[in-house]
């Protein structure tokens, strides 16, 4: 893998173990996950044990020591969603990428997660694919959304 | 540094600056009981088990004595029926993660705690961190820490380090009052490095 973006957001943070969240969180966004080799990389050069960043990468959900597929997508279950048929959407979705909340599909292509209330009820039922908003989804809207995706 | 004044179980005990109400008790001979505490260790006041009754300015508070520290004219009761209580509660819900360990069940007998209270989802770790710090302060090696959180957390290996550093160390496995630690480590050497403990022994 490309060490050389790796080092460089290790750099942009000037190497601190105090950025070491955002150094995360920025690995993440680039490769959609914290691939092995990056997070041994970070603990070398932020002086940060493995143990440490391994607790870290497991506390919080926005990073994953698996690989994330291209496109996230969000389902929102909060309880307005609920009430007006996220989980009609939500079975669509798992129908048409084969996967269930917490799972990516073999071709890296969707990671599929639930959550609870997106804070825009009035739009419900919510999905967010990449982080943009989609709202007053139907199951088949939801196909729609879907197919723009690569 | 000066000396501090305190009261522990109506008796008057020394102590200096900084030290907590738990170094000043054991000091006297006053036991209170730990489970995360650990001498080499700094102040980490997980477990909870230390609680102690403590009167400041007229007030009666519960606080913490592994990481409370003494002050002039204070006031400790280390065994009401307040203080037992909980100790009975924290045994409990413990107990049903560990059912078997001997330092919980010493414990229980004194505090009547009934090992079968909460229903058992024994996962034998109590998160003690004694074994995680352990590591991380006296050792330096970070060879195991935490991971996950919540009812989920639990102890972790870095199979790289622990390769290479365990099997000569393991002063780690004593300080686990449920044993698990153990079985985790050896988990991960049958996962991650299965050859090398073998090799060692064929070493020696
Ligand atoms: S494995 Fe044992 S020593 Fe380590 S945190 Fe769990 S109970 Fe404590
Ligand atoms: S419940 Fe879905 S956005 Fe609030
Ligand atoms: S011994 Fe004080 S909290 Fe664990």
């Amino acid at each position: 893998m490309d060490m050389d973006r790796v080092d460089q957001i290790i750099d942009k943070h000037r190497g601190e173990a105090s950025s070491l969240i955002q150094v995360l969180l920025e690995i993440q966004s680039e490769y959609h996950w914290l691939p092995k080799e990056a997070v041994q990389r970070v603990s070398e050069k932020l002086q940060v044990p493995l143990s440490r960043i391994q607790h870290i990468a497991t506390f919080y959900k926005a990073f994953s020591l698996v690989p994330k597929g291209r496109h996230e997508v969000h389902i929102c279950m909060g309880t307005a969603c609920h009430v007006r048929g996220a989980t009609r959407v939500l079975d669509t979705v798992q129908d048409l990428t084969g996967i269930k909340p917490g799972e990516t599909d073999m071709d890296l292509k969707f990671s599929l997660e639930t959550v609870n209330c997106l804070g825009c009820c009035a739009l419900g039922p919510v999905i967010e694919v990449d982080g943009k908003t989609h709202g007053k989804m139907s199951p088949a809207e939801t196909a729609g959304v879907l197919k723009n995706y690569e | 540094m000066s000396e501090i004044r305190l009261q522990i179980d109506g008796k008057e005990v020394k102590a200096r600056e900084g030290m907590t109400v738990l170094e000043a008790a054991r000091s006297e001979g006053i036991t209170i009981p730990t489970l995360c505490h650990h001498e080499k260790l700094e102040p980490f006041g997980g477990c909870r088990i230390c609680i102690v009754e403590v009167d400041v300015r007229g007030w009666t508070r519960l606080v913490v004595s592994c990481i409370y520290p003494v002050a002039e004219n204070l006031v400790v009761r280390t065994r009401t029926e307040k203080v037992d209580r909980i100790r009975k509660m924290i045994l409990e819900l413990l107990l049903a993660h560990a059912p078997d360990s001997p330092d919980l069940q010493n414990l229980a007998k004194t505090y009547g705690a009934d090992r079968d209270r909460f229903e058992k989802e024994a996962s034998f770790c109590i998160h003690c961190g004694l074994c995680v710090r352990y590591c991380a302060e006296v050792k330096k090696k970070d060879a195991v820490g935490f991971i996950d959180r919540g009812i989920r957390k639990e102890i972790s290996f870095i199979p790289e380090i622990a390769a290479k550093e365990c099997w000569n160390c393991k002063e780690c496995f004593p300080l686990c009052p449920t044993s698990y630690l153990q079985a985790a480590y050896v988990l991960t050497e049958a996962l991650a490095f299965p050859s090398s403990s073998s090799e060692a022994v064929s070493e020696e």
